[in-house]
């Protein structure tokens, strides 16, 4: 099937949003090439569970195109036009599978050495739609948190050797009740600004309790979920044949509900936090790296006002039968691993919240759980100092809060 | 040269940012210079070559800038000051460690799927090297870290192909194949690991590994010692390189390929884990030359190749997850390096010029005097 050949009934199989969309689009999706229209879908297909934000991008991703004359737009499209495609890709359900269609033309990309002429080709338009019309006024600045090292008395790795860079390291943080007084600066921000999936707390472990208007993961409570994904992992990984296609496919194809996640409560946020243990590499079995790439989509995905990541101790490395066994068990623990992982979450951290507009008001403060480390990065504050002065945690972050 | 300095630039002016800043860290540690004359050494019937191969690229970050100095002190203060490194090797092809693997070993880029139990579609240094130079089977071997990696040792290829490869041992899948008779297989589980990149997928085997069976003939090493002392080993590559001293020992081959996998776990997200690996394949290179310089069969007449196969994302792309992957396909996770040590090669010398990864096997074929015909690459005139 090509484009040219798409009906309103094509969306028949599409949830409510999603497909009313696509319907009220279908002249323009007719006319986008193969190389891209699926892309475009895969983001479409998933709208009624997306948050505000990515509701907005997609639709200024239509205001654009949509805007376009028909010289401009042939020339928007013609890099992915271009490209030399397989045919079996085209006899691929990329209307109701738009994600294994993305898959295979990655493969195919790779294989004919395209792969370079569509990045070029994506980010050109990225850039072209994000200069089509001016991002929102932000309420306020961004605030990112990062609390790293749980568990950790002792430690001679050298921490914020690439946060310090940017903003001042504070030696000497006075942190009497420093979770307590994080969280509620997180909970004020969320009161004052009641943005809807505007201010994230992620935890790697069990979350604490915090104010309304902040959205809440953690690691432990996704334990149902994790055990459901690992006792299907598990049995795939013992199969005597292994389909990786088919199961990327099982993956991405599971519902909420039936990996445990209530599908009474909050769908989109139930879909998102499925996304995490399905798309994610490693989110299933490390807590580390479930708290990172948690803050990396967040941020990605919902483009938070304020994002609060607490990482915790990690299982430690062991066979992947063993890790994914660890609901069973009690796993041993990799404390001092974990704060070195969590010392790299954190930076990334960072660098996808300055990948968000408003990156030049910003601010982001990382701090050493239970110790007097901490950096903090402001507009107001000069990069690559150190600071060995007193200073309480909580007028730190009011300074940059 | 900090990596947020790169955006905005080309692909090539990455990857020579990429080369200067390596050459100004070696310079800044080690003061090697540059090379000033090409070599153009005859082809000796005695050479021998050891190729080893990161499976799992390692960045700059954790490695020549800086910050990673500390994790590769042995190829830095021990290696380094005896090597020809090239600071500008650029993969151009698929970025997945067994095709990439395949692409080094054939010279061309391949493009079959990753995950797929097929054999290279062109031929392979192994086949070259034999059948160019009539060698025995029992003169290449290859040691290699999952069972993706069975058919790396010979090609599909109609004028080469079957018998004319090398032989492949598949450590782990030996000490799973030992395990399977014995009681305390709970003690072993930590070598077992597979495959990073795809961790649920164990192809189906097929090509010419070695079996255990073969394994106490031809390593004259017994069931229950390769089991008793892979109980002391903490990872996957330290297998691989105890196997490989054991071929060194048993069989003296004169093309030893190992491939080294432990790095990969950085597609797990977790960075502690990907920094021990970088440290162990430190370690275990150095562990190599030592053994080379130690056996009276490959002491002043071996060339050892490091490279890893391909880099990592890099910080900076927002399409990637910095470090975790190789997906982005941008300049940071194609350029790599490769470092040259052996007799006739320069010491202490830094390689700026771009070369290809498969550049390595018309090298290697200069090196052994041997043909690669099919080969896209160019031999590397200052270590050829």
């Amino acid at each position: 099937m090509l484009p040219d050949q798409l009906t309103a009934g094509s969306f028949r199989g599409y949830p409510l949003e999603a497909g009313q969309l696509a319907i009220k689009n279908i002249e323009l999706l007719q006319r986008l090439p193969l190389a891209f229209l699926p892309l475009l879908l895969r983001e479409l297909i998933v709208y009624d569970w997306k948050f505000p934000t990515e509701r907005a991008e997609l639709g200024r991703q239509f205001t654009y195109l949509g805007s376009l004359a028909a010289g401009p737009f042939q020339a928007a499209m013609s890099a992915f036009a271009q490209l030399k495609l397989a045919r079996e890709l085209e006899q691929t359900d990329w209307v109701n599978s738009p994600a294994i269609f993305s898959e295979r033309l990655t493969a195919h990309l790779w294989a004919t050495h395209q792969i370079d002429t569509f990045r070029r080709a994506a980010v050109d338009y990225v850039q072209k739609v994000s200069a089509s019309a001016p991002d929102p006024l932000l309420p306020t600045h961004r605030l990112g948190i990062a609390v790293i090292g749980q568990g950790v008395a002792k430690n001679d790795y050298r921490l914020f050797r690439k946060l310090g860079g940017q903003g001042v390291y504070f030696t000497q943080v006075k942190h009497a009740g420093g979770l307590q007084v994080l969280l509620d600066a997180v909970a004020a921000r969320a009161a004052v600004h009641p943005v809807p999936y505007g201010h994230w707390y992620i935890d790697g472990g069990a979350s604490l309790a915090v104010g309304e208007g902040v959205t809440r993961i953690s690691y432990n409570a996704l334990s149902g979920p994790r055990a459901t994904l690992q006792n299907r992992m598990q049995k795939t990984y013992e199969a005597a044949v292994f389909d990786p296609e088919a199961f990327r496919t099982m993956l991405a194809q599971i519902k909420p509900e039936e990996a445990g996640l209530n599908s009474g409560g909050d769908a989109v946020l139930n879909r998102f936090q499925l996304s995490l243990l399905t798309e994610g590499s490693g989110t299933q079995v490390f807590s580390t790296t479930f708290v990172q790439w948690a803050a990396r989509e967040v941020l990605r995905r919902a483009q938070p006002l304020t994002l609060f990541a607490r990482f915790a101790p990690r299982q430690r490395e062991n066979q992947m039968n063993e890790l994914l066994a660890e609901h069973q068990r009690k796993p041993e623990l990799d404390a001092q691993g974990s704060l070195i992982d969590a010392d790299m979450g954190a930076y990334y951290t960072w660098l996808n919240q300055q990948r968000l507009p408003g990156e030049e008001k910003s601010s982001f403060l990382a701090w050493f759980e239970d110790h007097d480390e901490a950096v903090a990065i402001a507009p107001t504050l000069e990069r690559g100092k150190r600071s060995d002065a007193p200073i309480e945690l909580a007028d730190l972050i009011a300074r940059i809060a | 040269m900090r990596l947020a300095d790169l955006k905005g630039r080309n692909p090539h002016e990455i990857s020579q940012a990429i080369s200067l800043s390596r050459r100004n860290f070696l310079r800044a540690v080690t003061g090697a210079g540059s090379a000033v004359a090409l070599r153009g050494m005859a082809a000796s019937k005695n050479r021998k070559a050891v190729v080893v191969t990161f499976g799992g690229g390692a960045r700059d970050d954790e490695t020549f800038m800086p910050d990673g100095q500390e994790n590769i002190p042995h190829l830095l203060h021990d290696l380094m000051p005896q090597a020809t490194f090239l600071t500008n090797v650029v993969n151009q092809g698929i970025l997945g460690h067994y095709v990439a693997t395949a692409s080094i070993a054939t010279g061309v880029y391949e493009t079959f799927n990753n995950f797929a139990a097929v054999s290279p579609n062109n031929p392979t240094v192994f086949e070259y090297f034999r059948k160019g130079l009539k060698r025995p089977a029992t003169d290449a071997w290859v040691v290699a870290p999952s069972n993706g990696f069975a058919r790396i040792g010979e090609s599909a290829h109609k004028l080469y192909g079957p018998g004319l490869g090398a032989g492949v041992i598949l450590p782990k899948r030996l000490l799973s194949a030992a395990l399977s008779s014995a009681s305390d297989g709970a003690r072993y589980q930590h070598l077992l690991r597979d495959n990073y990149e795809t961790p649920l997928y164990a192809p189906s085997l097929a090509g010419r590994q070695i079996e255990l069976d073969q394994m106490a003939a031809v390593l004259k090493l017994s069931v229950d010692d390769f089991a008793s002392h892979a109980r002391n080993l903490v990872s996957p590559d330290e297998l691989s390189v105890y196997i490989a001293k054991q071929l060194m020992r048993q069989l003296s081959p004169s093309l030893l390929w190992i491939t080294l996998h432990d790095i990969d776990i950085a597609h797990s997200g977790t960075f502690s884990l990907y920094i021990d690996g970088i440290k162990r394949s430190d370690r275990l290179c150095a562990e190599l030359w030592q053994a080379i310089q130690k056996d009276p069969e490959y002491a002043n007449k071996t060339t050892m190749f490091i490279l890893p196969d391909f880099g990592r994302d890099s910080d900076i792309d927002s399409g990637g997850n910095g470090f975790q992957h190789h997906r982005t396909g941008d300049a940071v996770s194609r350029t790599t390096w490769m470092m040259v040590l052996g007799p006739d090669v320069k010491q202490n010398v830094v390689v700026d010029r771009r070369v290809e990864s498969i550049d390595l096997i018309p090298t290697l074929g200069a090196y052994f005097g041997f043909d690669a015909p099919l080969s896209t690459g160019k031999p590397i005139a200052e270590v050829a």
